[in-house]
């Protein structure tokens, strides 16, 4: 089957055309690199995306802080790591880097602080 | 003003966003110790705080960080190399003598500068600018409001929402409130193509659904209080909305993603010459403006789509500025370069040839297999192909001296098929 996407590696975003059979690719043009290659692939047979959002701090100077998985998470799990986050609250002090979550769903992906929140004078 | 404290500086940088970061970082590596970086909010960084998605530092760290992390990272050098920063301090006034007034809380200053780094950053376009007729309800956003509003204080803005405009923060956006529960029923475009980047079309649109209609736009906003709906309506090729097509959207909230406009109230006022076409400032190759002495980087430059041109172009104007403060500025010749067919705009609009430079332009259309010409009146100097252009990505082609150095004119071009 042929399929058309649109390469995410950077900003160029390359137009792929990838011909595939189930989950194993046949072969891709369009790519300007092997980011694109590595992306393809990974597009027919387990999708997965980088995600970013916030959670609620307790006792900082902003209500929020920004976090994102540390690796690519299953596209799937998107929505589940949304309803999941929506519950967590961590108290400040927070640092970049700080891991949020460990091992979400036994996935092995952990969510990381992406912004310092001191506390609240 | 005659009781009002002032202080000679060799250097002020206006605007602490990643622009004026790099450039006062740059500066200061450069050799200029005497600086001041003044900011008018309480944060480092402008906008990047707000732009939790990542993406930023593949050109500059190879690797994707979110806008917090990468606005971090400027943030630690300026502290390292101990740069003094202003917060809360709002630029009154620019002179063409290069006094810069501040209102700070703590007083009124004038700061006498020898060299100004323009770093403002730029504004996004509102209603108004582009006429919607209808109503005045509420529940009609700029993205980038809104995306200060989910990200930074944790306020959700509607559930059922449009999005007219499909630039970057617009796209950005329409994943951003799909993850956070609203229900994003069309990004609306006026051009037949978007504005944003092509990974971001797929990346927050086609992963979540989200319709994309090209050659489409907003002609009313329905709703007394709240927006209730808007009409929407395709356009013919003058972009003018066809009778009888529209098309009511039932929704809350409109959100506009229709550009931005560099901010540039201070820059005129000291007497820097600006380009109709970017609304920023006409520049030289090491990014002096028509004033000298004064620099402009970043986003009050040219819109970039880009952090990372924006640091890099910033690092050069730091080094510009040391230069001139130092006195170690070339006396040079300059010829003129010009946006020909095809293109929108080229910077800087003047070089010296007699050095390695590099241009960064826009085109007018997107296109595949484009070949660009530089020309020296009839001439053709260089060529260069693209596989794939697109007025939202910005080009950047160097050239080398030996191709330039025998040059009079300098014109930018599409090359026909």
């Amino acid at each position: 089957m042929k399929k058309e996407i649109i390469c995410i590696g950077c900003p160029m975003g390359c137009y792929l055309t990838i011909d595939y059979y189930e989950k194993t690719m046949l072969s891709i043009s369009g790519n300007r690199c092997k980011v694109g290659l590595e992306y393809a692939e990974k597009e027919i047979s387990n999708p997965e995306r980088t995600l970013t959002s916030t959670v609620r701090v307790k006792n900082g100077n902003l209500p929020l802080v920004s976090v994102r998985t540390n690796k690519p998470l299953p596209k799937g799990r998107i929505f589940d790591t949304m309803d999941f986050l929506a519950e967590v609250e961590v108290e400040a002090p927070v640092r970049i880097g700080d891991k949020i979550v460990r091992n979400l769903f036994g996935t092995g992906v952990n969510i990381v602080a992406t912004k310092n929140v001191v506390k609240k004078e | 003003m005659s009781d009002l404290e002032s202080r000679d500086v060799d250097l002020v940088v206006i605007g602490a966003g990643p622009a004026g970061l790099a450039a006062a970082i740059s500066a200061k590596k450069n050799g200029v110790n005497d600086l001041i970086l003044l900011e008018r909010n309480n944060w480092l960084g402008g906008i990047l705080p707000q732009c939790i998605h990542d993406g930023f530092g593949l050109e500059v760290f190879q690797e994707p960080l979110t806008g917090p992390e990468y606005a971090q990272r400027y943030i630690d050098k300026l502290k390292d190399l101990k740069i003094p920063c202003f917060l809360n301090s709002m630029v009154l006034e620019v002179t063409s003598k290069k006094e810069v007034f501040v209102a700070s809380p703590e007083g009124l200053f004038c700061f006498r500068a020898k060299a100004i780094i323009l770093a403002m950053g730029c504004r996004e376009r509102t209603r108004g600018q582009i006429c919607i007729p209808g109503s005045r309800p509420a529940g009609v956003y700029t993205a980038g409001v809104v995306q200060n509003l989910i990200n930074l204080k944790n306020v959700m803005v509607g559930r059922d929402v449009v999005i007219l405009g499909s630039g970057d923060i617009g796209l950005i956006m329409a994943r951003r409130l799909t993850l956070e529960g609203a229900k994003v029923h069309a990004v609306v475009e006026i051009m037949p193509h978007t504005n944003g980047l092509p990974r971001n079309v797929q990346q927050c649109l086609i992963d979540y659904d989200i319709p994309l209609l090209l050659s489409h736009t907003v002609t009313e906003i329905n709703g007394l209080n709240r927006v209730e709906s808007v009409t929407i309506s395709p356009v013919d090729k003058n972009l003018k909305p066809i009778k009888g097509k529209e098309k009511r959207i039932p929704c809350d909230t409109l959100l506009l993603s229709i550009g931005l406009i560099p901010e540039n109230d201070l820059s005129k006022a000291c007497g820097v010459e600006l380009s109709s076409v970017t609304a920023g400032a006409i520049v030289h190759e090491n990014l002096e403006t028509t004033v000298p002495g004064v620099f402009a980087c970043g986003n009050v430059l040219h819109v970039h789509d880009v952090v990372d041109f924006v640091t890099l172009e910033a690092e050069k104007a730091g080094k510009s500025a040391a230069e001139y403060v130092l006195g170690k500025s070339r006396k040079v010749d300059r010829i003129r370069v010009e946006a020909g067919d095809g293109i929108r705009y080229v910077l800087p609009q003047s070089i010296c040839t007699d050095a390695d430079l590099e241009l960064s332009s826009r085109v007018v259309c997107p296109g595949e297999g484009v070949s660009i010409g530089f020309f020296d009146g009839e001439k053709l100097v260089k060529t260069k192909k693209f596989v794939k252009v697109h007025p939202a990505q910005m080009i950047k082609v160097k050239l080398k001296k030996s191709e330039i150095i025998a040059v009079k004119t300098l014109k930018v071009e599409v090359l026909q098929k």
